[in-house]
């Protein structure tokens, strides 16, 4: 017997929890009976495990019981008022399926693919990821995005009657389906994910175990489509990025850039993780968005100081990104590395094109990018100019304070300069120091919001 | 299951002479194959808005007025009766639909009762 069976419940709940109701869905088709049989389920585990100590197969324990909940109820309704489609639908778990060696089937991936479904709003993929595979509840869903707790039940509701009535399938999709299936659920944990990593401070708690939820769901997809590389890609990109997150914001709840950051802070075990987990996506010689966006991560967060930041391959990947996915800000990113690779003023000529094409205009990131690369140069009072920009157009208040700390040196230093020239001096300190708004403004950007994938404007 | 596939598009932009002979040929083919997958159950072309009555019923007056009721960019231009296993099923045949590659393409399920 465990001597913290409490314990085992909840980190039963943690692991087997998706496992569970997936299995649930899959022998009853019925969404809501798999979640009210699943937490019944581990209702009972909480009360007969600190009597009969911890089952050697939690999960298998737990599903067992959840279905056998769920076979009372189907019978009990079939009799009562004749539901014998339901009923039917019984059949197949006496059938052995191609169980794991825990003796359960593995649904977590119908469950994923369905969840993800493109039909689905997209809020609507993220909460029913949520609720479903992670098991969060429908008050813990509602606190981390914001809204109302009936809002957010509402959405739940909507997803689940859309599943069944729109006949959205519940099943891995067939193959001719399946790489732009995947993309989309990728694109869910990677949304999920940020939406955690973009969270600071204390208040946002319950924001920032959107990170810990991410990961997990990754990890479980990596397990679950070994052969592709863009899940491992996405997994290590995670993992990278999450290894730095509290090294962030310091203790006012105010951004760090990635050059002013502790690096002592960075979690090293978890950056050997996702070094490792990106290694094996490379392996397989099948490269996508990911697994590079993984690999500049992985630049940044193994170079021993930010000077020792390997800018070129930055560059390179960045290059190598938006060929494969043309986005400008990918290209805003990529000036920002050729900057640091090759100087401010060649960043400089690829901002302005940037600008020229109009396509990120009202993006405060790059009037922020600008103002970073005018500063490296010394042209203090363009800088101050572009910072001013950048900071009406900023949306948190974390990205304001950055600006305004920015802008008040550059405007004492154009000040400054401006006394010194009249007295013969050269005021360029020509401070060699890397941009890092990118990092300011966390891992997703304009375009996490999108449906597509999004390109990680971050290092 | 069954689908109705309403097929939408821009009455205003006119098709090419060449463009809606190649519109009534793909159509054709579309129906054809779908005829003998066994996947369409019913379909017709509709004539344009300009065509289309309005009817209300309001305090047991029949109010009776021309075009469509509400203004939107694109009209239904034609519907189908579908029977698929499932959405992505219906979803394929939509998108194989010529209209698809230039209107819009609604699926609708059927309310089932039960």
């Amino acid at each position: 017997m465990t001597p913290d069976p409490g314990g085992a419940v909840a980190e039963a709940f943690r692991q087997e929890w998706g496992r569970v109701v997936a299995a649930l869905i899959g022998m009853t088709g019925n969404w809501d009976l798999a979640e009210e049989c699943a937490q019944e389920a581990f209702a009972q585990a909480l009360k007969t495990w600190p009597r009969d100590g911890v089952p050697r197969r939690p999960g298998a324990w737990l599903t067992t019981v959840a279905r056998n909940r769920a076979m009372d109820r189907l019978r009990r309704g079939a009799a009562e008022a004749a539901k014998l489609r339901e009923a039917a639908v019984l059949a197949p778990i006496d059938e052995p399926a191609d169980d794991d060696e825990s003796g359960i089937r593995d649904d977590r991936l119908r469950l994923m693919f369905t969840c993800c479904h493109p039909a689905l709003p997209l809020e609507a993929r993220v909460a029913l990821t949520l609720r479903t595979l992670a098991g969060l509840t429908t008050a813990e869903i509602a606190r981390a995005f914001l809204i109302p707790e009936p809002t957010m039940a509402k959405r739940l509701v909507r997803a689940k009657h859309k599943i069944r009535d729109a006949g959205i399938p519940y099943r891995v999709p067939p193959a001719h389906l399946l790489s732009e299936r995947t993309a989309g659920v990728l694109a869910v944990l990677y949304l999920l994910f940020n939406e955690g990593y973009a969270a600071s401070g204390g208040a946002d708690l319950v924001r920032r175990s959107l990170c810990a939820e991410a990961v997990r769901l990754a990890r479980a997809l990596a397990q679950l489509m070994p052969d592709e590389p863009e899940a491992l890609g996405l997994l290590a990109l995670m993992l990278l990025h999450d290894a730095r997150r509290s090294a962030r914001v310091d203790d006012a709840g105010d951004l760090v850039t990635l050059e002013d950051q502790d690096r002592s802070r960075w979690e090293r075990s978890e950056i050997g993780e996702g070094a490792a987990v990106l290694e094996a996506a490379l392996r397989r010689g099948r490269p996508g968005p990911y697994q590079l966006q993984a690999a500049i991560a992985a630049c940044h967060a193994t170079a021993p100081t930010a000077a020792e930041t390997d800018w070129a391959q930055i560059a390179l990947l960045y290059g190598r990104l938006a060929r494969l996915m043309p986005s400008p800000v990918v290209e805003l990113n990529r000036a920002v590395a050729v900057a640091m690779a090759d100087g401010p003023a060649a960043g400089l000529e690829l901002v302005a094109a940037i600008e020229a094409s109009g396509d990120l205009s009202g993006y405060y990131l790059v009037p922020a990018t600008r103002a970073d690369l005018l500063r490296r140069l010394g042209s203090w009072a363009e800088a101050a100019a572009s910072y001013r920009t950048a900071r009406d157009l900023a949306a948190t208040d974390a990205e304001r304070r950055y600006l305004d700390r920015r802008l008040a040196e550059a405007s004492g230093h154009a000040e400054a300069v401006g006394q010194e020239e009249a007295a013969g001096l050269d005021g360029a300190a020509g401070l060699a120091e890397a941009s890092g708004h990118a990092e300011a403004a966390g891992p997703d950007g304009a375009a996490g919001k999108d449906e597509a994938p999004g390109p990680s404007p971050a290092q | 299951m069954k689908y109705m596939l309403m097929i939408c598009r821009d009455e205003s932009v006119a098709l090419t002479p060449e463009q809606g002979a190649d519109m009534g040929r793909s159509t054709d083919a579309w129906i054809g194959e779908m005829e003998r997958r066994g996947v369409r159950l019913l379909g017709q072309r509709l004539r344009p808005v300009a065509d289309a009555t309005t009817v209300r019923v309001r305090d047991g007056e029949t109010l009776v007025a021309d075009g469509p009721f509400a203004e939107t960019k694109e009209q239904i231009g034609g519907f189908d009766l579908i029977e698929c296993a499932d959405l992505d099923d219906a979803i394929e045949v939509a998108a194989a639909h010529p209209v698809a590659r230039y209107g819009t393409i609604e699926v609708r399920p059927f309310w089932e009762e039960g």
